[in-house]
């Protein structure tokens, strides 16, 4: 076992994930903001944001898929010993880690049942970038719109026609996090629509 | 150190309780399932309250508990007292200062701001309860978004008072979606739920369920066209600080029947008698 998968977790895991599930909750109450996330050091691939929300909400009794090159030694090992989550396919996760590309394709997920809509994934999607640009977010949490640097928006808009049901998304970026829930409608931000119609 | 566990849930059940908030607001008004512990207070106590307190207060954060409006009821000071204890929280009596506010029936007459975070206790969660008692029925009704014999009961009320007589616990519809009890509070509150600037979390400990409500959520009183929802209150000003557009509890003054109306939010009358409000019945 290597030395930094015993380190790594929160310094006071009881005050540490108190202040970083915060982070997650406002993220996701407020789709497209952008919240610091800290306290985690978990190895690489792994972001410290993407460490901190995994060792806040996951245990024994979330199962995880590892996408792409998450699924690595130092990741699995590092979440096994602070988290003790058992790794799954992506068809019977509660929370899915990965770059977007090698989450795809969406289809495969829980999405929640009629009854129990909450019996769905969530996933969380390391990105190279978290700005407040390219795609328009409105819905539940957010005053009248946001904007957020979503890797594309056609996923999200099917995702969205699924509601009640549907998947849950957290996007971490080195320290920082957003969040989209199910519940919010994504257009592309005129500004880049226009781009679009002037490239066509 | 201290012989508690951070605000005294150990960490694993505090993951599961955040796991059911965060699906709460990606899904306005559905109640999510979760596995309540025993609290060290009776139920009724709002245990579903301080379970959800538990799961989203940091050390950092300044927390209120009012009930029925008072902060300085039995109820309020002891759940205060027991997070100041296990989870190092500050705690205020003024709303306009708290970062997390504890409600048991009532919503602060201040409008409150991004920032904060409203948990209400909850008895009985499943507004479809009094029409069916069976859970796997109302949870069908829900996921099928059957909500007409709700509409004949409040229909009934109107045919045998002239109007809608619920007048707490008066239930909502979330973004056009789920029908939702918004606890207990008086029908007076209903429109402050929707549109509120802080997050809306509520805690039902003996039915073990968690639902919340976004910030800037659509939430629409059930009415009809030709009975609309008024949110009414008392007719009169408060009898302490004067105002004419606050919550007002009846109080009998003295053995020959004397009554007096005062403003159910202490905090909001308190602040107003400072800032030199008086009402008719204020020494
Ligand atoms: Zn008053």
């Amino acid at each position: 076992m290597q030395a930094n998968t015993l380190s790594g977790g929160f310094a006071d895991p009881a005050v540490g994930s108190a202040h970083a599930f915060r982070s997650v909750m406002e993220a996701m109450a407020r789709p497209g903001t952008i919240q610091d996330i800290e306290g985690a050091a978990p190895p690489a691939p792994l972001s410290p944001a993407m460490g901190a929300v995994l060792l806040t909400l996951c245990d024994t009794e979330t199962p995880i898929y590892l996408a792409g090159d998450m699924d690595c030694d130092a990741a699995r090992a590092w979440l096994a010993f602070h988290t003790g989550a058992p790794f799954v396919g992506p068809a019977h996760c509660m929370f899915a880690v990965g770059k977007w590309d090698a989450l795809a394709p969406l289809a495969v997920y829980p999405i929640g049942t009629s009854e129990y809509p909450d019996r769905s994934a969530t996933l969380i999607v390391e990105c190279s970038e978290l700005a407040a640009s390219s795609a328009t977010l409105t819905g539940p949490g957010i005053k009248d719109q946001a904007t957020l640097s979503l890797p594309e928006v056609e996923a999200f808009q099917a995702n969205r026609t699924l509601f009640p049901l549907g998947l849950d998304f957290i996007f971490t970026c080195g320290e920082r996090l957003a969040a989209l829930p199910r519940s919010t409608e994504v257009s592309r931000s005129s500004s880049e629509a226009i781009a679009q119609v002037g490239a066509s | 150190m201290t012989e508690y566990n951070f605000a005294y849930l150990d960490e694993q059940t505090k993951r599961m309780i955040r796991r059911a908030i965060l699906k709460g607001l990606a899904i306005p008004g559905y109640q999510v399932p979760f596995a309540s512990r025993e609290m060290p207070m009776p139920y009724g106590w709002g245990t579903g309250g301080v379970q959800v307190s538990a799961a989203v207060l940091t050390p950092k954060d300044t927390f209120k508990v009012i009930d029925q409006g008072a902060d300085d009821t039995t109820n309020a000071v002891s759940i205060r007292t027991f997070f100041q204890r296990t989870a190092g929280v500050a705690t205020t009596t003024a709303t306009s200062d708290a970062t997390v506010i504890q409600t048991r029936h009532r919503i602060p007459e201040e409008p409150l701001h991004e920032g904060q975070i409203l948990v209400y206790q909850v008895p009985i969660p499943e507004p479809l309860r009094f029409l069916e008692p069976r859970e796997s029925e109302t949870r069908k009704m829900h996921s099928l978004e059957e909500y007409g014999l709700m509409h004949v009961k409040l229909y009934e009320d109107i045919s045998r008072h002239g109007h809608i007589a619920t007048s707490y616990a008066y239930p909502v519809k979330v973004e056009g979606r789920y029908v939702m009890d918004p606890s207990p509070i008086p029908k007076f509150d209903n429109p402050k739920l929707g549109d509120m600037a802080a997050i809306q979390l509520f805690g039902a400990g003996r039915e073990q369920r968690i639902y919340a409500l976004p910030p800037y959520t659509q939430v629409v009183s059930l009415d009809f066209e030709d009975h609309p929802f008024e949110a009414s209150k008392a007719d009169h000003p408060c009898g302490m600080c004067g105002a004419t557009d606050s919550y007002l509890d009846e109080l009998i003054i003295d053995d020959l029947g004397g009554r007096m109306f005062v403003c159910s939010d202490s905090d909001y009358c308190e602040a107003r008698q400072a800032t030199g409000h008086k009402g008719k019945d204020a020494a």
